[in-house]
């Protein structure tokens, strides 16, 4: 377990240095949510419809964000090869490299967003379930996203092609975590859909780690 | 069927099977086109109707093209096969553009039926993503430069968009209900009018065979393109 | 006998199957001239070194 242990340790110190990390992530949110009303020609209470689609938007962007470097480093100095040959199996390695990546960009992201979403008008009730749902979907961004970061290991221009290949995979817990985020905003039943962006998150839970690791093998050949 | 995963006996037995299907396809597409035209207006829509003959067969095929698609990844990454990995490379571009005819199509019908060129309801919503899913494919074959890797990357992302293609259609047809918005584009509804079948059933065959004689002309470049490439390599590495 | 009059709707309906055969015939010569490019280069291959 100490290998496990000793991989965990540095993929989190690893994800918050280097100027990543939650800095960039809340930094990117904070841009994305200055951003539609400087570009919108309507009052300042227009966008209060857009408050909650802006927000969602923003997080999987931003859950986008330093992902290439995520295997990059690994490729590039020839430890990966030692990760895949060493005692932790590759597919606990790929899982371990997701959870710290969402530790240091997916977390602080849910907690910058309500407040994002409330700056840009959503009511300030629906706070919690934004930060809940912000949570639970940035896990199933961040999953899918290292996925992405795997397929592209060596490819040109890898942070677009992680983009291009992700984004219609994200639709699901987009589509889950809005509605749920609207729900509560409403005054609604967010119940059915905070259950399936659950049901969605747990699904990327089991197949991130599978098919990123065959992702990593073919990239190693 | 395995048989046939051996690439000298796939090129052999499909040597007789490409002409057939090519003048299948010509024959039923004219046939198709015939009917398509024949057809009666329909109460509603009016002449318009004729476009849904061009639109649900290429919706339809590019539907198939992806299940193709994903099912030879699948035997690409399990069985670690090159034919398989030609025939997902293969079902890539016909399935694409299949696709974007569905779209173009999809809006040339929707202009005169609902005044707008462009709605997210559920069907059409569901092709565009199916168009990101090839594009995402496509961008990332043409992205890795080895030839070897590049296709075992897309086997993985192949399969792994057929598992998550169910998952987004549902995604999108349970937001669809979450606005109530009927789904526009009833085709396939109980609307069907018995005088437009032999129009829609050979059109759909019609690109049916089609698709089938582009998927298996394309794996069959494929197969004497490896072979060419690799012959080029090892003369270039033994002189 | 076809009815070739669509009315008010020809602007849409022409496009929608002429964009269609178009594509699709595209389709069909680019597959048919690569086929037979790399058919011919693999049979030269045979010629050059009989198996």
């Amino acid at each position: 377990m100490s290998a496990l242990t000793q991989l965990i340790r540095r993929e989190i110190t690893g994800a918050w240095q280097g100027g990543g990390g939650p800095l960039m992530a809340c930094g990117f949110l904070a841009c994305a949510a200055v951003l539609p009303p400087l570009a919108s020609d309507a009052g300042p209470g227009a966008l209060v419809e857009a408050a909650l689609p802006i927000t969602w938007l923003a997080l999987a962007l931003a859950s986008l964000l330093s992902l290439e470097r995520l295997f990059e480093r690994d490729l590039d100095d020839g430890s990966l090869d030692l990760l895949s040959l060493g005692p932790a199996p590759l597919e606990a390695v790929v899982l371990i490299k997701a959870l710290a990546h969402f530790l240091a960009n997916g977390a602080p992201l849910a907690l910058a967003a309500p407040v994002c979403a409330v700056s840009l008008g959503a009511p300030a009730g629906a706070a919690p379930m934004i930060l809940l749902a912000a949570l639970i979907a940035g896990l199933g961004f961040t999953l899918t996203g290292t996925l992405g970061a795997a397929l592209a290991l060596g490819a040109r221009r890898g942070g677009l092609l992680i983009a291009v290949t992700v984004l219609p995979l994200l639709i699901p817990p987009l589509i889950f975590g809005a509605a749920a985020t609207a729900q509560a905003a409403g005054g609604g039943d967010f119940g059915p859909a905070l259950i399936l962006l659950i049901a969605y998150t747990l699904f990327a839970l089991a197949l991130t780690p599978l098919a990123g690791a065959a992702a990593v093998r073919a990239a190693q050949g | 069927m395995f048989g046939l995963a051996n690439p000298q006996r796939f090129m052999a037995f499909t040597r007789p099977l490409v002409p057939l299907l090519w003048a299948a396809a010509g024959v039923l597409l004219a046939l198709g086109a015939w009917f398509s035209f024949t057809a009666p207006e329909d109460y509603q829509q009016g002449d318009t109707v004729r476009i849904m003959f061009v639109h649900v067969p290429a919706a339809t095929l590019g539907l198939g093209a992806y299940a193709a698609l994903g099912v030879s990844s699948f035997f690409a990454l399990v069985f670690r096969h090159a034919l398989a990995d030609a025939a997902a490379r293969a079902a890539a571009l016909p399935g694409a553009a299949f696709t974007l005819l569905a779209l173009i199509t999809g809006s040339l019908w929707g202009k005169p039926m609902w005044g707008t060129w462009w709605v997210w309801d559920a069907r059409l919503t569901s092709v565009f993503i199916l168009f990101l899913f090839y594009l995402g494919y496509m961008a990332l074959r043409a992205a890795i430069d080895d030839e070897a890797r590049a296709a075992r990357s897309a086997a993985v992302l192949g399969l792994v968009g057929l598992i998550n293609l169910p998952i987004v259609r549902f995604s999108v047809d349970w937001w669809n209900t979450l606005h109530q918005r009927a789904s526009l584009i009833r085709a396939d509804g109980p609307s069907i009018d018995g005088a437009f079948l032999p129009a829609l059933l050979t059109m759909m065959a019609a690109y049916g065979a089609l698709f089938l004689a582009l998927w298996i002309t394309g794996i069959r470049t494929e197969v004497d393109r490896r072979r060419v490439v690799a012959a080029r390599a090892r003369a270039a590495a033994g002189a | 006998m076809p009815d070739f009059d669509m009315g008010r709707y020809a602007a849409f309906v022409w496009p929608a199957w002429g964009i269609s055969l178009i594509v699709l015939g595209a389709l069909a010569a680019r597959a048919l001239i690569a086929a037979r490019r790399w058919r011919r280069e693999a049979e030269k291959l045979d010629q050059e070194r009989p198996r």
